[in-house]
Parts: C-alpha cells; sequence; structure tokens
C-alpha cells in the first residue's frame, strides 16, 4: 500500500474497477455531498480517460437544500453524466409510503424501487466506516437479498482484496468503496484536488434555532416550534442530507484549508454532530440497514 | 509513513476491546459524543464501570450477548502515523470471522492474559497469524496489574509462547508487558512496569517498519479491466488497468503477457494523478504497451525471466467459512484468483489441522466451517500462481459455493509436493 491518500485511493480504484469488471448494472449513488462528490472524482479518475462505465443515482427526499441541488446538476454536467432521480416525493404519491417528519427512513422504499425497476445489480455508495457503528462492521462488498435486506450476523467473510461478487437472480450489492476513509481523508482529498462542494459545507450566515442540542436550520421544509427560537449565526454543514434532519455546527471555516484544520481537532463525529434521527436508538442505522437503507 | 492495518487477537476477555478503547483514548481519539454513547448505555444496562467494549462491538447481537461476531474497523491517527484497527472476535465459532481479519492485517496484536498465560486460543490464533503470512506479530502480556506487575511471570509467559512458536513462520515476534485497564505501558510509561526496557505499544505500532512486507522484486500484474476510450481523441489507447501485486513496472520493461507467453515493452504508465515512470506494490494504474496484442482481464504482466507457475494442480491450505455446506469432494466450485475466476474441484483432503497443537489428522469427515486443511485442487483452466509464503495476493484465492453464492472457503497455495 502506498502512503497517505494515495494508499486509499489506490484501494478505491481497485474496489471500482472491480464493479465494473464483474457487474452488468452499476450505478453510483450521487447526492452531491462530500462523500459522493469524492467517490465520483475517484471513480472518474479510475477510467480516464475513457467515460465513466456507470449510471448515476439520486435518492431525493424532496427536502432538499436548494445549494445542493443546483451544485449536483452542476457538477454532473461538468462530467458529461446523466442523473437518475429516485424520488421519494414519488414514492409517497403512489401511495407506497406514507410520508414522515423526517424522510430520511423512506428512501429505502424509493431507493429500492428504483434497484429493481433499472435492474441494477451494484449500487456504489459513498458510505465510511468511520461513521458510525454498524458500518464499521460492513463488508466493502455487501450482499443485499432479494428483498435488499443485509444480514449483519451472516456477512460473507471477505477476505484479502478478493472480492465474492456473485449473485442471485433478483439480488445486488453495495459497494464502499471509501469503507476505509474517515472524514479527515476526505477532506484532505478534497484539499489535494481542490474539489468544489456545495456552499453549505463552509462557513455562511442564515437563521437557525436549536433542537436537541443542534442547531437546525430554519427552511421551507423545517420551522422553529412554539419556544423555539430563531437567530442567526455562522455555520456550516459537515454532512449534507435531509434538510429536516441535518443539522448545522457553529464555524468560521470558509476555505478547504479551513476545514481541514477544524475536522483535524473536531471532539465530535460528524453524526453526532449533525444528524438528528440517531439520535434515537442505539442500534438506529443498523436497523434501517437491514431493511435495504444505504 | 505507511498507515499500518492491525488486528487485535486472542481468547475472550483476555481484553481485546479494553485495549482498543485505551489505544483510542489515551490517543485522544475517541469523540466525546461516541463516549457518552458508551457511557449512557453502560449506565442503563447497570455496568459498574463504562465498558469500552461497546465501541466497538456495534452491532445489536454484539450488545445483547456481550461478545464480538464480526470484524469492527476502526480509525485513529497519531502526528506520527494513521491506523485502522480490526477487532476481531475471540471465540471459536467466530473463527472465521478472525481469519477474514487477519488476511489484510500488517501486524497483529495477540493479547495473552497474565494470570492464565497462554492458552488453547493464544496457541489457535497464533497458529492462524502464522498461516496467513500476517507480517508483524506483537504479544502483549494483559493484565499486568493483576500479578503484581511481577517480571518473572512476564517471562515465564515469554518463554511459554517462545517454546510453543518455534514451530511457526513468525518473523517478527515483539513481547510487550501491559495493562489495557490501568493503561501501563499502552501510550505512556508507567512507574508499575519501569523493570520493562522496551517500547510502549503505542510506540511501537507507530516505529514498525512495513514498506519492506512488499514483495518488490517479483513483478505481477493481474489485469484487471481494459480501457478502452472509443472517442476519436484517444482511438487507439488501449490500457490495462490494475493493481500492482509484486515487483516494480518501469516504462522500457520488457514484459510478457501470461497466459499467452506473448511479449512486448511498457511504453506508459498512467494514473490517476498523470503518467508515472514507475508503478509500485498496491499501486492502481494502468500500463501501455508497445504492441497490439490480445490481453483480457485475468492476464497477467509479468517479467520474461521471472514468471509465476502456470498450473492447474493445486497443493494448498484451506480454511472452510461456509456454516451451511461442508466440502464436497468433486464438486464443482468458482475459484477467485487475483483477477481470474474459473471453476475448481478439490479432489483430496490430505490432512485437517488441528489448530490448537498444529497437529496433523487424518480427516474424519468432510470439511466444516472453520477447519483448516491441506487440500488437492484442480482448476479448470491454469492459475498464474506464486506461494502464498512469496505473495500474498498471488498466492492466495476464495471458493465461491455456485448454488449458493456464499464463500465456502478461503486458501492459500503452497509449494508443489517433490
Ligand atoms: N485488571 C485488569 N482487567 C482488565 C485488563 N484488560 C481488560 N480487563 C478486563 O477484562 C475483561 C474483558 O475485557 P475485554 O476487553 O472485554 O476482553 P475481550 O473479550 O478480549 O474484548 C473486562 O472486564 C475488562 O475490564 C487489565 O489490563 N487489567
Ligand atoms: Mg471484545
Amino acid at each position: 500500500m502506498r502512503p497517505g491518500i494515495t494508499g486509499l485511493e489506490d484501494e478505491a480504484i481497485t474496489i471500482i474497477r472491480e464493479v465494473a469488471a464483474c457487474f452488468e448494472r452499476p450505478v453510483i449513488l450521487f447526492s452531491g455531498g462530500k462523500d459522493s462528490v469524492v467517490m465520483l472524482h475517484v471513480a472518474v479518475r479510475a477510467f480516464a480517460p475513457a467515460k465513466l462505465p456507470f449510471a448515476i443515482m439520486h435518492v431525493d427526499t424532496g427536502h432538499n437544500f436548494p445549494e445542493v441541488i443546483e451544485f449536483r446538476d452542476r457538477c454532473l454536467a461538468g462530467f458529461g453524466l446523466d442523473l437518475t432521480v429516485a424520488s421519494v416525493q414519488a414514492a409517497i404519491d403512489a401511495g407506497k409510503v406514507a410520508d414522515a417528519p423526517s424522510r430520511n427512513p423512506l428512501q429505502t422504499v424509493a431507493l429500492l424501487d428504483a434497484i429493481a425497476e433499472n435492474k441494477f445489480d451494484a449500487v456504489l455508495g459513498g458510505g465510511r466506516r468511520d461513521e458510525e457503528r454498524a458500518r464499521a462492521k460492513e463488508r466493502v462488498f455487501s450482499h443485499r437479498d432479494t428483498f435488499g435486506q443485509w444480514d449483519p450476523k451472516n456477512q460473507r467473510p471477505e477476505l484479502w482484496n478478493i472480492y465474492n461478487t456473485s449473485l442471485r437472480p433478483g439480488e445486488h450489492f453495495r459497494v464502499f468503496p471509501i469503507s476505509n476513509w474517515t472524514e479527515l481523508d476526505v477532506w484532505s482529498y478534497i484539499q489535494q484536488h481542490d474539489i468544489e462542494l456545495p456552499s453549505l459545507y463552509f462557513a455562511h450566515r442564515r437563521p437557525v434555532f436549536r433542537r436537541g442540542g443542534m442547531l437546525m436550520a430554519e427552511t421551507e421544509f423545517l420551522h422553529a416550534e412554539a419556544g423555539e427560537e430563531v437567530f442567526e449565526e455562522q455555520v456550516r454543514f459537515r454532512t449534507v442530507g435531509d434538510a429536516t434532519c441535518t443539522a448545522a455546527v457553529e464555524s468560521s471555516a470558509v476555505s478547504i484549508a479551513d476545514v481541514v484544520a477544524e475536522t483535524s481537532i473536531a471532539r465530535v463525529t460528524e453524526r453526532g454532530a449533525t444528524r438528528a434521527d440517531d439520535k434515537i436508538s442505539e442500534a438506529g442505522m443498523e436497523d434501517r440497514k437491514r431493511q435495504g437503507y444505504f | 509513513m505507511r498507515q499500518l492495518r492491525f488486528a487485535t487477537i486472542g481468547s475472550v476477555d483476555d481484553g481485546k476491546s479494553t485495549l482498543i478503547g485505551r489505544l483510542l483514548y489515551d490517543s485522544k481519539s475517541i469523540f466525546e459524543d461516541q463516549l457518552e454513547h458508551v457511557e449512557a448505555v453502560s449506565k442503563r444496562r447497570g455496568d459498574e464501570y463504562v465498558d469500552l467494549s461497546l465501541l466497538t462491538d456495534g452491532l445489536r447481537a454484539e450488545r445483547e450477548q456481550g461478545i464480538t461476531i464480526d470484524v469492527a474497523h476502526r480509525y485513529f491517527a497519531t502526528p506520527a502515523r494513521s491506523f485502522v484497527i480490526m477487532d476481531c472476535p475471540g471465540h471459536v465459532q467466530y473463527t472465521r470471522n478472525m481469519v477474514t481479519g487477519a488476511s489484510t492485517a500488517d501486524l497483529a496484536i495477540i493479547l495473552i492474559d497474565a494470570r492464565h498465560g497462554v492458552v488453547e486460543q493464544t496457541r489457535r490464533h497464533s497458529i492462524l497469524t502464522s498461516l496467513l503470512g500476517v507480517p508483524h506479530l506483537v504479544v502483549c502480556v494483559n493484565k499486568m496489574d493483576l500479578v503484581d506487575y511481577s517480571e518473572e511471570r512476564f517471562k515465564e509467559i515469554r518463554e511459554d509462547f517462545e517454546s510453543f512458536a518455534a514451530r511457526l513462520n513468525l518473523h517478527d515476534v515483539t513481547f510487550l508487558p501491559i495493562s489495557a485497564l490501568k493503561g501501563d505501558n499502552v501510550v505512556d510509561r508507567t512507574p508499575d512496569l519501569g523493570w520493562f526496557e522496551g517500547p510502549t505499544l503505542l510506540h511501537h505500532l507507530e516505529n514498525v517498519y512495513t514498506a519492506s512486507d512488499d514483495n518488490r522484486i517479483d513483478v505481477r500484474f493481474p489485469v484487471q479491466y481494459v480501457i478502452r476510450p472509443r472517442t476519436t481523441e484517444f482511438h487507439d489507447y488501449r490500457g490495462y488497468a490494475g493493481t500492482v501485486a509484486g515487483g516494480v513496472l518501469r516504462v522500457g520493461d520488457e514484459i510478457v503477457v501470461l497466459p499467452s507467453g506473448l511479449s512486448s515493452t511498457i511504453t506508459g504508465i498512467d494514473s490517476a494523478d498523470g503518467p508515472l515512470t514507475e508503478a509500485v506494490p498496491g499501486a492502481a494504474v494502468t500500463i501501455l504497451l508497445a504492441d497490439d496484442l490480445s490481453v483480457t482481464r485475468g492476464d497477467m504482466i509479468c517479467r520474461p525471466h521471472n514468471r509465476p507457475r502456470v498450473v492447474q494442480d493445486h497443493e494448498a491450505m484451506l480454511c472452510w467459512l461456509d456454516s451451511n455446506a461442508q466440502l464436497q469432494t468433486n464438486k464443482l466450485y468458482t475459484l477467485k484468483h487475483t483477477t481470474r475466476s474459473t471453476r475448481a474441484k478439490v479432489s483430496e483432503v490430505r490432512y485437517v489441522l488441528d489448530i490448537s497443537e498444529l497437529h496433523r489428522k487424518e480427516p474424519t469427515g468432510p470439511l466444516a466451517m472453520n477447519d483448516i486443511a491441506r487440500v488437492v485442487i484442480h482448476t479448470a483452466e491454469p492459475l498464474l500462481r506464486d506461494d502464498y509464503e512469496h505473495n500474498r495476493v498471488t498466492g492466495s484465492f476464495i471458493l465461491v459455493d455456485e448454488s449458493t453464492g456464499a464463500t465456502a472457503a478461503a486458501g492459500m497455495l503452497l509449494p508443489p509436493r517433490e
């Protein structure tokens, strides 16, 4: 393994090329969030000068920060790539799921539908093992049964860098090329390659309110309730997801270098700081993943 | 410095999870919310102390049963180096997950409870470490606080381990006395172990030299994917993408492509960062050749006078992994070796290894989960293979059960029998 971030990128490229070689219909999940942006950059570099041989899909909760959607489309246009959108709103409209205050868990339905409809056999995600304790247990090539379910107690052993890619009809794989990267590695890579991200990742002023110890942005999808005071604060986002459950953090980091510096001394994990929905349960992520979540 | 990937192994309750918690805690790598979570769960369960194993035992079943079932990955960095910890299960029935963790480890830390000394599971895990060719081993004699920090006891265990390990293929073994719970000699030196003159565990991990663990002599480049842009700008571009499995490839090198045996010259090495003059082990690159040969996934690029063996009959050590099916000799499996997949059958089980004693046993029935055996395998197509002890990449393979898709077994190739 080569030292530093180069070694991690080598590993990710190896995984991504293995997907291209072993699957018929691979797709990259792309939200415009930093992990998916980094994964997409690595993937494009893995096949240069040829074109990326994967479809691109966004599972859209409909509760977006407008900056992110604008960035998503611009970034893909820059690479000359087309986007498939799997819409949670459409799943709600079709009566497949009931709407909920946080649409984060509802993404599973839209995702599994889109996988079935498009016959995707490998779904690449930007998940990292340092994010969360259930993810810390997951394989790089993570098998999903015909219901899209993950069976954490019975994962296929994954030895050396030999990946078992065998599938039966209706099954698929989730593949995580940046499994072994940390939040700091992701930012170091962004710095090294001067990669553009949605402006939300950098300090800016916006109206926020406190809820459950977190700073939530006042948006058209989420409003302060009685007793919650809205005030303006200089903040940035460490993760960018559904606007109803992604919190901001106070920050003065306006450049990539500032964020790298801030990340290297962070005392709270990115999910701990920003994911309102994960505070609820001890095994929230594991339960969602079992059902087919990212 | 290269990242260090290490596995923590040893019997249940020898202190693996506590040690990881200690390493993370003392190197200030535990985040506040993670610690709060662990404290809250410990308190809710009525534990007397904060149970640091909750940091790595992330699955519901693991927490309910208080055991480690599958490998957890944890990341931390000091100013000197970055680390990946693979916390492996200690129970015998999860041996296959321990093997998974150890397969990619640069180093293994094996814990021994100072009160109990070398026990069966210590031997078992040491044998597996040796079989899997983990290049570095650290034997941590833990819970020194419970034996009055006795130098005698440490030496006794060390001699015990050494006499047993003499029969194993372990190259670099370091012994350290520690107390994971109290923090002695993990990150900091403490007066209680003042008699010990070696390094602390963290100091050792930061400095262990791994750059020479790769095989940099024997050039091996398994072709993973062929890059053909089919655009006007790159009309004639045909690149062979892959990850260097051994040796150093340089522009201008004469090469042969196996199995065809056709030769050519490297005219370029492309990488994500642009053209390179050489590619070292682990680098994911694209090789350009002077001649228009037919090269596909599964082929191997190497030097004319240094080739892997190209054979269909193999001697191997096989670890059986599948919990639902036993080995059926002469059944067809899919064998995956580097970027090649071919059908294979196990024609003979020579002996089963008793991994607590390193004895050879006659097989009494079909191989079942966690069994390790020496076998003879026949493949439908030749493998381009090296002995595992010379190259962990070109010497390893897996068997996939075609009816279930399960990873049935993992194998390590051995030299042919004389
Ligand atoms: N006194 C003492 N107890 C220890 C030490 N290390 C671990 N323990 C205890 O041994 C028990 C098992 O430790 P744990 O880390 O869960 O072991 P694992 O099964 O190998 O992960 C726990 O009760 C720990 O508190 C040590 O250095 N000294
Ligand atoms: Mg444990």
